[in-house]
């Protein structure tokens, strides 16, 4: 039993008689194969997207911070266009493409699945590694070299003016027949890239997670997270390549005649518009699942309870998982879809609140008689429930197909997604990272500071976007740089919020710096005794190679309990 | 584990990570045979205000069915729009008709080229409220194949069209008293 690591590792290194051995700075980082690297290399990729993609919301602000153009043109001539009025509202619509694609692909989506995926998975099934160690190296690197792709895209013509200017959606005709130059095809390669990515990601997770549990560990026994990234692995593999098979079919309308999407030749720009959401609404699930999966912990180790209804939040996931695959034209309600689908996809989409709800009353009922701890997680995990019910809320209301009618594409729909995105996700991000981060650095953050950048972040968010609803309600489009006169105010309000967020993440990366300068050293298990899966029997951090041993689940351990003492192992 | 135990993980591992990647992969055929399939449901259902072909004969019993629900009448409406690019003019003869549902009637379409080239066009169509696609038949249209005119040159295009008597059981057409027909055309692609 004791060479399980030797024999596992055997094809990429095969002297590793001591757990700890780690290879060269090159090898261990530029061909890694070890989850735990590869799960770091992905937080750290993140946010450096994350960085980008925020600056990029800074402009947006800065510039709707007032009616009228203000430093549009300045950027228009920085990226190298010309100055003129069609290419500072170009760069505008490159802006907002930028900060949506880097925001799902590169900063979310990597740090969520590739990120605290790759580093938690193998921990808490109590695995080696992930099934392919080599396989997980290539999706990170096919997820940096889409994101080059992306950055390379600004800087080429894209019709107007410099970068593809087509939104996240890149609806065709526009990004079609109305984006000439390269930059269009450089941000498509870029999504083929990430996508290939995180295809090969999820086929990856789905066979760590089936195969490689530890004895004992039955699928009903696994911690919710792997739950959650399992379901996510599901949509990924289903969603993804839709689309893939649409923005490929874009490439071929733009560059070698085809008429998937052209009238002319007896294509439908509207199928687009079904394929990109048959793909985009498991999309926005893919972007929370994982977040829920943290949560669950997080809200149980805090409350020093297992989570309630265990079954109940496994299978709400995989309700969601299945419900968001048939509920995609409520995005695209104001097409010309005819009521009897606008009927259906209304239902439907009100549907998913019910397993959603079975979560959020299942966190709630966890902490309803627990041993609370406001532990920097556990603040960001409450943050996250309020929050992303806020967003459930106003998603319920927008499922609605007619009132979706008067809000759609204002500024109501970027307040509702940002407060599940921006808050949901981002809130469950920087809980899990709390949570975890003494874990994977064998460091401590400051408490203090982690709590200022709560508060701080909170607010700042809250000021950014909970104006947006009034701005919606009152018809400000969105995908616009300027705006009539009498937006003017809450758009002021919500430009200050934006500085309040970048404030608060000026903490975020101080206490980073901090933990590793300064940090205290962490303890094996330093949440105490709430914390009750595998990767808490671990040192902090982790040894290179773990479990050379596999743990083994025994019979009293019940889903939440996988390293109590009761009976020996 | 031994390394027999560790071989059978890996072959385990290969199998599961090969029928995920299947699965992948036929999720990348079914968004291509989405196009086919999308075009095949609006054709059969009248999808989007999707326009229905009809024979001769279907035309005579539809007339034979229409006078027997009565003769009621239904008011159209015609309009036509060329693509950007297109240097032609097309319009409607007349704007609007009052047709007998069942009975099959005429409208002209007029359009003329005025690009000093010969251009080949071709119409989309569809009709609002979209729920009329279904009812809406057409039994010979322009529509039907591409249209080449010479520098200059106008032409006078017929629809021969009727609407089925069967919209009157809908409950979804109650209510409805002007179906818009419009067409819009585009230069082909070759």
């Amino acid at each position: 039993m004791a060479t399980t690591a030797d024999n596992f590792q055997a094809h990429t290194d095969d002297h590793a008689h001591d757990a700890d051995h780690k290879p060269g700075f090159f090898a261990r980082w530029f061909m890694s194969t070890n989850h735990k690297d590869i799960g770091t290399l992905y937080l750290i990729f993140a946010i450096f997207a994350g960085i980008i993609g925020g600056a990029i919301s800074g402009i947006m602000r800065m510039e709707l911070a007032e009616p009228g153009i203000q430093y549009l043109q300045w950027w228009a001539e920085f990226m190298g266009g010309n100055a003129d009025f069609d290419t500072s509202l170009h760069m505008w619509n490159v802006f907002i493409t930028a900060h949506g694609l880097i925001m799902v692909f590169f900063m979310v989506m990597p740090a969520m699945i590739g990120g605290f995926g790759n580093w938690f998975v193998p921990l808490m099934i109590g695995a080696p590694d992930m099934a392919f160690p080599r396989m997980n190296n290539i999706s990170f690197w096919l997820t940096v070299a889409g994101f080059c792709s992306l950055l390379f895209s600004l800087f080429v013509p894209g019709g107007t003016g410099p970068g593809a200017g087509v939104g996240w959606t890149v609806y065709a005709p526009l990004s079609t027949t109305g984006s000439t130059g390269p930059a269009v095809d450089f941000a498509i390669f870029s999504l083929h890239l990430a996508g290939a990515g995180s295809i090969l990601g999820a086929t990856n997770f789905i066979t760590t997670i089936f195969n490689m549990r530890a004895p004992g560990m039955t699928l009903h026994k696994m911690p919710l997270f792997v739950w959650s990234v399992l379901v996510t692995a599901f949509l990924l593999l289903l969603a993804l390549p839709v689309l893939a098979a649409a923005i490929t079919m874009l490439l071929t309308d733009r560059n070698f005649g085809t008429t998937f999407f052209d009238p002319a030749g007896g294509g439908d720009p509207i199928l687009y518009q079904h394929l990109f959401w048959f793909f985009g609404h498991p999309e926005v699930y893919i972007m929370i699942l994982p977040g829920f999966g943290m949560i669950s912990q997080i809200v149980a180790t805090f409350s020093r309870k297992p989570v309630f209804g265990y079954l109940g939040m496994a299978y709400a996931m995989v309700a969601i998982g299945v419900v968001g695959f048939v509920v995609w034209a409520h995005h695209m309600y104001t097409v010309g879809l005819d009521v009897n689908t606008k009927m259906y996809f209304t239902a439907a989409t009100m549907v998913i609140a019910v397993p959603t709800g079975v979560k959020i009353f299942s966190w709630i009922a966890t902490m309803w008689g627990g041993s609370i701890e406001f532990k920097s997680p556990m603040v960001w995990a409450l943050g996250f429930i309020f929050l992303f019910t806020v967003g459930g809320v106003t998603g319920v209301y927008l499922a609605n197909g007619g009132v979706d009618d008067v809000v759609h594409d204002t500024y109501f729909v970027v307040a509702h997604f940002h407060y599940v995105l921006s808050m949901g996700a981002v809130f469950s991000m920087f809980a899990g990272f709390y949570y975890w981060f003494p874990k994977m650095s064998g460091r401590w953050h400051s408490e203090l500071l982690s709590h200022i950048h709560f508060w701080l972040f909170f607010i700042g968010v809250n000021v950014i976007f909970f104006p947006q609803h009034f701005l919606g309600l009152q018809g400000m489009p969105r995908r616009y740089p300027d705006y009539a006169e009498a937006y003017t105010f809450w758009n002021e309000i919500s430009s200050l919020g934006y500085h309040i967020m970048a404030l608060s993440m000026v903490f975020f990366f101080i206490n980073i710096i901090y933990a590793f300068v300064a940090g205290k050293k962490a303890e094996d298990n330093y949440w105490g005794e709430g914390a009750t899966t595998l990767e808490w029997s671990l040192s902090s951090p982790p040894p290179f190679h773990q479990f050379s041993e596999l743990p083994v689940i025994e019979e009293h351990h019940d889903h939440h309990d996988h390293i109590g003492t009761a009976k020996p192992a | 584990m031994t390394t027999a135990a560790a071989k059978s993980l890996e072959n385990r591992n290969i199998r599961t990570g090969l029928m995920a990647f299947a699965g992948a992969v036929a999720m990348l055929g079914l968004g291509y045979a989405a196009v086919p399939l999308y075009e095949l449901f609006c054709r059969v259902t009248g999808f989007g205000g999707t326009t229905q072909r009809a024979t001769e004969g279907e035309a005579d019993l539809a007339a034979r069915m229409g006078a027997a629900a009565g003769g009621q009448q239904i008011s159209i409406r015609f309009d036509g729009t060329v693509a950007p690019g297109l240097g032609w003019d097309f319009r409607p003869e007349q704007r609007t008709d009052t047709v007998t549902i069942g009975q099959r009637d005429m409208a002209i379409y007029v359009a003329r080229n005025n690009s000093d080239r010969p251009v080949t066009g071709t119409a989309t169509f569809n009709v609002e409220p979209e729920q009329a696609g279904a009812y809406f038949n057409k039994i010979q249209c322009f529509c039907f194949t591409e249209q080449t005119l010479q520098p200059g040159q106008e032409v006078r295009m017929p629809v021969l069209y009727f609407v089925d008597p069967k919209a009157l059981d809908d409950a979804n057409m109650e209510g409805v008293e002007q179906i818009t027909l419009s067409y819009t055309f585009h230069e082909a692609k070759k």
